[in-house]
């Protein structure tokens, strides 16, 4: 029964779905860690999916589509600094109308341009070679779509540079303190406007691992709230990009025996395991809130001279 | 006799610039829809439409006839339910993303109490079904209540969190203990039997006098909203949304609440336990999106159904009363034309896709544009308030020169 359930495909699967987690919580790490919750993330990943989809759609360029979603989620990004940044706006609240926006927009775009479902040739699977050939491991690990691999490699690059760099120490500084931030000459503007329009960006580049590498097709609110997720494994994670790794791979590991439940027929009604990867989420937010590497900042709105 | 016309002349000035005032702080929410609109012109510029044929199509779909108005009000229904709810969380200082989960675990319960009582007389088992909605979205709001004052944990997260899993548990109990017994194994739309007619809201028209009827010759029915699906759960929302202004605004407990969402360390240090009163307002807010689905299900669909998807009971009014209740001013009385509002837009659109082939989508788009839109404004507003208090301020220290010096020489 166990070895029914814990196969090598549903370690490989929970791999392949923790992606967009990966690049949409570790984007949205970015804007938390300065200072600025972007609630807007499922909403931005819906565009970003469209983008993708649509490009690859048009084109069948996989580089334009990923370029697509990038872009718009860049682009959505930049709005969200904006409405958070110069305008002040609540960021939950402002947060909800974007991701209304993106869901209704996408929805429309869908309709109007595409109509009907269709699917498009996806990032094909790259077997590594030699690694793949491993019993059990290479299936695990080495052969999944390119998106895949460049989302575990950021997970290392994003720990590096909020830790490491110049550039990190600027947005850990102003998502700590920004007054002080601020007296030592780091525009707090401009550093939440680089990380949210970054994780804008990232937000895209998750839709497009689900529309054009994971399940190549779109449809309306393909993402059913993975956004959301997302955010909540920022906090899970602490703030840290290993953390907010470890915390992707737990709910995708539940998503993917859920699947897997699902196909050998295992007398658990299918809802309560779709459930429970979402009461899992709120115990670890339990935990999760004894933490104290919280960006002090966060949802604070800066303003000089206060 | 001079100085009664002056305090008459002084009189009316003031109540000028309260009207002014009252305007002004308008202003930032038509500005809000004015660039709304804007922008949805321009996406229906984009799809090759009409902006004008378009508003019209759908203020003709949403008020043209006598049934378009009653289907709007019955649109309108759960979102203002949802958005009484939203008002008291938000200004609680608590974000209440959860209207859909609360609006589900309200109509299931609502539901169970209808199918189990069904045989009694309307007088019992109506109020006792409501009441049981209003409980079971109370509790579910008030689980993120206790999460957010006792274990610190953020709401928006643990409502988005709760709706997902009310969905599941919901589908899993129109699967099966709650599923139709006589649909079972014949078909899998999940619902529940449909409720006794004793459970059923009455259906709400309203008779208009024969003198009024005849000389305007404009109606030619003399009984409003007559054979249109609109019930009686308008008449308890509206209710309730002045019951709910008053219990904000008049009562201490309700003043409590909104202390502790304007300044959360004063209200401490006042000595309000900040903790009871965000358990109290999400369990309200909660029990009042329990009562729109509740209402749902005792006044328009007669049992509870979904089709799996997320929004397939509740058609996204949890969010749409968040969008409703902004656009009222966080007022539950402002809430009641917002709700209508956002009503008429959800039916309006739909003529506007057949007419015109524009998808009604783009609302979703809008709603959230005018969140955002909206929230922006208050950048503005506060502002503006900042700039009164300081000129009063200036004013009150400019008319007490003596006493500032006096005080500023003792330090």
């Amino acid at each position: 029964m166990l070895e029914e359930i814990f196969t090598a495909s549903v370690f490989a699967s929970a791999i392949r779905l923790a992606t967009p987690y990966i690049f949409a919580a570790i984007g949205e790490t970015f804007a938390q860690r300065s200072g600025v919750l972007n609630l807007g993330v499922d909403g931005i990943m819906l565009l970003g999916a469209f983008f993708g989809f649509y490009a690859v759609f048009m084109t069948e360029s996989l580089l334009l589509g990923v370029l697509a979603a990038i872009l718009i989620g860049a682009t959505m990004g930049l709005a969200m600094a904006f409405i958070s940044v110069t305008l002040q706006a609540e960021q939950g609240i402002s947060g909800i109308g974007v991701f209304l926006f993106g869901l209704g927009m996408s929805e429309l775009l869908f309709h109007e341009l595409i109509g009907t479902p269709q699917s498009v040739a996806g990032f094909p699977r790259i077997k590594i070679p030699v690694l793949s050939d491993i019993p059990f491991i290479g299936e695990v690990f080495f052969n999944h779509n390119l998106l895949v691999y460049v989302a575990f490699a950021l997970v290392p690059i994003a720990a590096f540079v909020l830790n490491r760099t110049t550039f990190g120490l600027m947005i850990r500084a102003v998502g700590q303190n920004p007054e002080a931030a601020d007296a030592m000459g780091v525009s707090v503007a401009r550093v939440r406007y680089m990380t949210v329009t970054l994780g804008g960006a990232l937000a895209g580049l998750a839709g497009a691992s689900l529309s054009i590498a994971l399940l190549n097709v779109f449809q309306q609110n393909l993402t059913a709230g993975q956004g959301f997720i997302a955010v909540a494994l920022v906090y899970f994670g602490g703030w840290r990009p290993y953390g907010v790794l470890i915390g992707a791979m737990i709910f995708s590991f539940v998503n993917a025996l859920q699947l897997r439940i699902n196909v050998i027929g295992v007398d658990i009604p299918a809802e309560f395991a779709v459930m429970a990867p979402y009461v899992i989420t709120i115990i670890a937010l339990v935990f999760a809130s004894k933490r104290t590497e919280k960006p002090t900042a966060l949802t604070v709105p800066f303003q000089r001279g206060e | 006799m001079s100085q009664t016309a002056d305090r008459g002349n002084l009189w009316q000035r003031i109540k000028q610039a309260r009207i002014l005032g009252r305007l002004s702080d308008m202003l930032p929410f038509l500005i809000a829809l004015l660039l709304a609109l804007l922008v949805a012109s321009t996406f229906i510029i984009a799809l090759d439409a009409d902006p004008l044929l378009a508003f019209g199509a759908m203020a003709q779909g949403a008020f043209g006839t006598e049934n378009a108005t009653a289907e709007t009000f019955v649109k309108a229904i759960p979102i203002l339910f949802v958005a009484i709810g939203i008002c008291i969380a938000f200004r609680g200082g608590i974000i209440n993303i959860g209207g859909e989960g609360q609006m589900i675990a309200g109509a299931l319960a609502g539901v169970s109490a209808a199918l189990m009582f069904g045989d009694t007389s309307p007088a019992l088992v109506i109020p006792l079904s409501i009441l049981a909605g209003f409980v079971a979205g109370g509790l579910y709001g008030a689980i993120a209540g206790v999460l957010k004052a006792y274990f610190q944990v953020n709401e928006i997260l643990s409502t988005i969190m709760l709706n997902q899993i009310a969905v599941q548990f919901m589908n899993f109990l129109l699967n099966g203990p709650l599923l139709d017994p006589a649909v079972a194994g014949v078909n899998n739309i999940p619902k529940t039997a449909r409720i006794a007619e004793a459970a059923q809201l009455p259906r709400l028209s309203i008779g208009l006098p024969e003198f009024f009827v005849q000389p305007l010759g404009l109606l030619t029915d003399p009984v409003l909203f007559d054979r249109t699906r609109l019930h009686y759960g308008l008449i308890i929302a509206v209710v309730l949304a002045v019951l709910t202004y008053i219990f904000l605004w008049r009562t201490t407990l309700g003043y409590r609440i909104r202390a502790v969402g304007y300044n959360e360390r004063a209200a401490r240090y006042a000595g309000i336990s900040v903790r009871r009163q965000t358990v109290l307002a999400m369990f309200l807010a909660g029990g009042f999106a329990g009562l729109a689905g509740v209402v749902q299900v005792l006044g328009l669909q007669y049992r509870l159904q979904t089709d799996g998807s997320p929004a397939g009971f509740t058609a996204s009014a949890g969010f749409n009363g968040i969008v409703a209740a902004l656009f009222g001013g966080l007022n539950p009385l402002g809430a009641i034309p917002a709700s209508a509002f956002f009503g008429g837009l959800l039916v309006g659109a739909q003529k506007m896709q057949r007419e015109l082939g524009v998808p009604a989508a783009l609302i979703t788009a809008v709603n959230g544009l005018i969140v955002v839109f909206v929230v922006s404004s208050q950048l503005f507003i506060r502002r503006r308030a900042q700039r009164r208090a300081q000129e009063r301020y200036a004013a009150e220290t400019a008319a007490t020169p003596i006493v500032r010096t006096a005080t500023s020489q003792e330090t």
